[in-house]
């Protein structure tokens, strides 16, 4: 049989604010946070038939508790889609909704799926990052890993180590600058359009309405910064104002093989290009984005220059330096997270690939003169995580639709 | 700052903040459910709304009520929001599944004078009233997230609007069960807002058929909310619908309600209803009539004062009494029942045995199947018999199965479960449960059970459904008597609550425990009862239909007989006799004569009713049977008594057959007599069952010297 690989294409993709731990959510599960991006999902596409879609892939990087119970079909059953919609649970820790994307993608290529949900969640406040993990002794008594490699900051510290360059002060210049444009998105009413509003229980105030996200410090100053303290090395240079926090949330997106989307008339916002993984050293996890870039450009036989808009996930201030430093890129370039990011916004782990995304397709929609984008991340135990996009409202593209 | 003092018609601000402490000052112990109010910054720039969340700090088990406490909680949390320029509006839910259970029954027992009693209706009213947004001067949002009762749904029925979660388990108003009205608006806003004819179901019809309650979905379709959304995410959606409405992007519709002859049609229906479920003896459903009836062309004030009025008078009356003793039987006492042992000593149920495939037989086996969901397997003398209850039990689930009560998958898994065997050895070998469902003769009975004890080992329970034979005598001469115990059902088993488990001389505590936790898994009202002749209903129902037929005999009409007992008995005695069976009646008389000859008395005119077979004293058409007519003629030199003496005699003898069980430790107390006749005879909540109504009515203290309570 001859197959035929089919384009697909990133249909819409909303978000729960998010919500610093022990914040707006404590009491709110973590599943009910990926079962109300999903009810949204569909209520912002009522083309969709619900029984069309063909895969629910919710990715969590603690797969315990309300984030357990093989989340992907559980939360589909709770969203009220068809028992015939299947589902299943991801996890690649940072890059979770992001691989479940690339996962489903794939399958819609290859022909198994037409429409598919991809998302991910992280209650960090329920579920601590290294909750109930059982590392391998061999992981330390044969070297595999440096012991190191399993603290984040830790990691992001050696970058720095890595990027002599890329000093405390210019971090925490990038990390002011972050809170500053995610300020500014917000004002400009550009971050709000994707969040799904969520009921938040409290037993001690009763219910409230979380509506925007709850980590932003809108005013943080680089002198605020500096009197910050560096918890992972005495004199270090990470910090809690260069990094993200700890974060609860979720996202999802709906995907779609490019002749179903247009044959139920779905929004195309952003079509897929091509995608990489790519593993590091574990103790500089921050380095991974490099060479899955890299590889993602080449598979796409682009380069650097053909980017128009970069989505970097911002786990720590200098990962992303070291992103641009690599590929010679300035610090303040437009092009890179106009919105701001995980530094302000706040990063729940396996939820914030989606975000990259949506984030990505409002600036195509704002700026049809660009025709590639990329959102990018590092992921925990060294590892990078890249995907490519076309934006469906460029000129070129265009021509070849019609 | 908007007053709200000045704009209440209803009640002066300063007077309700005033019987609110009073009322408080009563209400020292209330579990006060708290009314926590949050800015909410509502979706397409909609505005401020201030959202109410009603959580007593306890989670779904122990529902959210309003007590005085509650509701100045609420009055505080109103007042400060409706005073508020910046907030657009207000809405109200409840803590996750619950919104309100309605009114603090705890604190109405207390009450003890007219003017307490109606202080509460109208602190309900005053501080629900300021959601009215002419009192209030905000459109109000009531989001009825869950289980709403009572208060708890009249809180949000005095909301400007309403969503409902479609999925929500229990709305209604089931005041009038217990022997209240809805009087914290429901009587008067229900038939405002949807018409009387509904307002007749919700107020009168569904309290009244065992307190029957609406789904979300059921709710909405009714016209009691504006909206129905999903649970995943109801409270996101009812805030965006809120918000729809308030920028007018939803305009809300309700159908004009029907203010001519179909509202007087209605009341009149409801006055059926009342008539024809509490024969005059409930004053509260007579008292909703008359609210509905009023509501037509009173005002709200109006409307409200009269809820007032008639809720200060229910509460001081005996029925209320009654109705909140009844609720506490069937919602405490029913689930700890009286003597039971620990359950930890019961024994695990695996396997079934049913001796007899007759009718009951069969009835027990399908409840049996549904229920434990373990092997059942019914026995009797021959194949054909065997097969026929079977195949009784296969053609019930499959009647399950074309109403949708059960799917095809739940049906074969139920009929697998059921089998049939005419030798009992092999089948019975493994079971843990036998009961015998075969001819009411002791004879028979111990043989049954001998020839089971060969087969099962020596734990297995034998259980027997007798309904007046002694248990201990059954099991007397069995190699292991300490298993036997009396399962007695009521008919039909599938819908009568009641199960009287017996206590045979010899019956085991581990063997009571299992008999005890096998009733609960059946959804039983267990009651303990010591062996003695037909137990609690049968010998109440015994007395009663033995002098009712001894006054009938005697030359009393029996269309008078039987019209003398409306809001006692749940039907007029020849009723319950062509129900029960001539036959079965006849024979339970027998029984209790043998036992009692002084007090039971054995009707000849009944022995020649089952003579000349007659199944009913009725006919289809319910008119006396002319044939039945003849045998009941009365005698030449009879004495006929008029309605009110028939009554009085016949309950002088049920105190005193009351009274005697009581003596004789046949239950532990009057309670179990109660919640027997409520729960296995149909007697009425708002008598309290019987001895409630015997005290009540004086005939106890007449008959016995004292009262029961």
């Amino acid at each position: 049989m001859a197959r035929q690989l089919r384009e697909v294409v990133f249909v819409d993709g909303v978000r729960t604010p998010f919500g610093k731990a022990k914040g707006q959510y404590a009491e709110t599960r973590a599943d009910d946070l990926v079962i109300k991006c999903i009810r949204e999902l569909m209520r912002r596409n009522p083309d969709l038939p619900p029984e069309r879609v063909d895969e629910v892939a919710i990715a969590a990087t603690t797969q315990i508790g309300d984030q357990g119970l093989t989340i992907g079909r559980t939360a589909a059953l709770l969203a009220g889609l068809p028992r015939s919609v299947p589902g299943y649970a991801i996890d690649r820790m940072c890059a979770g909704a992001m691989t479940a994307v690339t996962t489903t993608a794939s399958g819609i290529a290859f022909g198994a799926y037409d429409v598919v949900i991809a998302g991910g969640v992280e209650h960090m406040g329920r579920h601590p990052m290294g909750e109930q993990v059982d590392p391998n002794p061999r992981i330390v008594a044969e070297k595999i890993v440096d012991p190191e490699a399993l603290s984040m900051g830790n990691t992001a510290e050696n970058l720095h180590d890595r990027y002599p360059t890329i000093t405390k002060d210019r971090a925490d210049a990038y990390a002011v600058r972050s809170q500053q444009k995610t300020a500014q998105a917000y004002a400009d009413g550009r971050i709000q359009p994707d969040l799904v509003p969520v009921a938040t229980r409290s037993a001690e105030a009763g219910w409230g309405l979380a509506t925007t996200d709850e980590p932003p410090r809108p005013g943080t100053t680089v002198e605020d910064l500096a009197a910050l303290k560096t918890p992972f090395r005495p004199h270090g240079r990470v910090t809690a104002g260069n990094s993200a926090g700890i974060n609860d949330g979720a996202t999802a997106a709906l995907l779609a093989d490019e002749e179903t989307a247009r044959e139920l008339g779905l929004p195309v916002k952003m079509r897929l290009v091509s995608y990489s993984f790519t593993g590091v050293e574990p103790e500089v996890m921050g380095a991974g984005p490099i060479p899955a870039t890299e590889k993602a450009l080449s598979q796409a036989g682009l380069t650097i220059d053909d980017i128009g808009a970069f989505e970097v996930n911002e786990a720590f201030a200098v990962q992303v330096l070291a992103f641009l430093e690599h590929f010679g890129i300035a610090d303040d370039d437009p092009r890179v997270n106009p919105f701001g990011g995980a530094i302000a916004m706040g990063h729940p782990l396996a939820s914030s690939g989606v975000r990259l995304m949506n984030q990505l397709a409002a600036t195509f929609a704002e700026h049809p003169e660009i025709r590639y984008g990329v959102t990018t991340m590092c992921i925990g135990i060294g590892m990078g995580g890249t995907v490519i996009w076309e934006n469906p409202h460029h000129s070129a593209t265009q021509d070849e639709v019609a | 700052m908007v007053s709200t003092s000045s704009t209440n018609r209803y009640i002066d601000d300063a007077e309700l903040r005033e019987l609110l402490d009073r009322a408080s000052a009563l209400s020292e112990a209330e579990v006060v459910t708290e009314a926590k109010a949050r800015d909410v910054a509502l979706p397409l720039g909609a505005g401020t709304m201030v959202l109410v969340t009603l959580d007593n700090g306890h989670d779904h088990t122990r529902p959210n009520t309003f007590g005085p406490r509650s509701l100045r909680s609420l009055n505080e949390a109103l007042d400060a929001a409706l005073a508020r320029e910046d907030v657009v509006a207000v809405g109200v839910t409840g803590k996750p599944f619950i919104l309100a259970a309605g009114a603090d029954l705890s604190g109405l027992g207390g009450l003890t004078s007219r003017d307490d009693a109606k202080m509460i209706a109208r602190i309900g009213h005053g501080v629900f009233a300021k959601l009215d947004r002419e009192i209030g001067g905000k459109p109000t949002f009531g989001f009825v997230n869950g289980l709403a009762l009572g208060g708890g749904l009249e809180v949000g029925l005095n909301c400007t609007y309403r969503t409902v979660q479609d999925s929500a388990p229990a709305l209604g108003l089931p005041e009038v069960m217990l022997g209240l009205i809805p009087g914290w608006g429901g009587a008067w806003l229900v038939p405002n807002l949807v018409g009387a004819d509904t307002a007749v179901r919700l107020i009168l019809e569904n309290p009244l058929n065992q307190g029957k309650t609406l789904t979300g979905h059921q709710a909405f379709e009714l016209g009691l909310a504006d909206a129905e959304l999903g649970g995943a995410d109801f409270l996101e959606q009812s805030l965006l619908w809120a918000a729809k409405v308030l920028t007018g992007a939803v305009t809300v519709e309700r159908p004009e309600v029907d203010r001519g002859e179909a509202w007087d049609a209605a009341v009149a229906q409801g006055k059926g209803i009342a008539d024809s479920k509490t024969g005059g003896a409930s004053p509260a459903a007579y008292r909703a009539v008359d609210l509905i009836a009023a509501a037509k062309s009173s005002t709200k004030v109006e409307g409200f004062a009269a809820e007032d009025e008639a809720l200060a008078d229910l509460v001081m009356t005996p029925e209320l009494k009654a109705g909140l003793y009844s609720f506490d039987l069937v919602q405490k006492r029913a689930k700890r029942p009286a003597g039971a042992p620990d359950r930890s000593l019961a024994r695990p149920v695996t396997k079934v045995g049913i001796v007899g495939a007759g009718l009951m037989a069969s009835q027990l086996a399908l409840l049996f199947a549904r229920r434990l969901q373990v092997p059942v397997v019914l026995t009797d003398l021959d194949q054909e018999r065997v097969d026929k209850g079977v195949g009784y039990v296969h053609a019930e689930i499959d009647k399950l199965l074309g109403k949708g009560r059960v799917g095809p998958d739940k049906a074969n898994r139920l009929k697998a479960l059921v089998s049939g065997a005419v030798d009992k050895a092999e089948v019975f070998a493994d079971a843990d449960f036998v009961v015998e469902a075969v001819f009411e003769e002791m004879k028979i009975k111990k043989q049954v059970f001998a020839d089971v004890e060969k087969v099962v080992s020596p734990e297995a329970v034998l259980a027997t459904n007798t309904s007046s034979l002694s248990i201990t005598e059954m099991a007397a001469d069995l190699e292991h008597p300490e298993r036997v115990v009396g399962f007695h059902f009521f008919n039909p088993v599938a819908v009568m609550p009641l199960l009287e488990i017996v206590k045979g001389e010899q019956t085991d505590d581990a063997t009571l425990a299992t008999a005890f936790a096998t009733g609960k898994a059946l959804k039983k009202t267990t009651i303990l009862v010591k062996d003695s002749p037909s137990f609690i209903v049968n010998r109440l129902l015994g007395r009663f239909m033995g002098e009712v037929g001894k006054i009938v005999d005697e030359g009393t009409p029996l269309a008078v007989a039987d019209g003398a007992f409306a809001g006692v008995a749940p039907m007029p005695p020849f009723f319950l006799l062509s129900l029960v069976g001539p036959a079965i009646a006849l024979h339970n008389n027998e029984t209790l004569h043998g036992a009692f000859p002084d007090r039971f008395y054995v009707s000849p005119n009944l022995q020649a009713l089952v003579a000349a077979r007659k199944t009913s004293v009725y006919l289809p058409d319910f008119s006396i049977d002319p044939e039945v007519a003849e045998i009941f003629a009365a005698p030449a030199d009879g004495t006929a008594l008029e309605p009110a003496a028939v009554r009085e005699r016949t309950l002088s003898a049920l105190a005193d057959e009351a009274r005697r069980m009581l003596d004789e430790g046949v239950v532990a107390a009057p309670e179990d007599i109660d919640l027997a006749m409520i729960t296995g005879a149909g007697f009425s909540f708002w008598n309290g069952g019987l001895t409630m109504l015997l005290d009540r009515e004086g005939i106890s203290e007449k008959v016995t010297g004292a009262t029961f309570h």
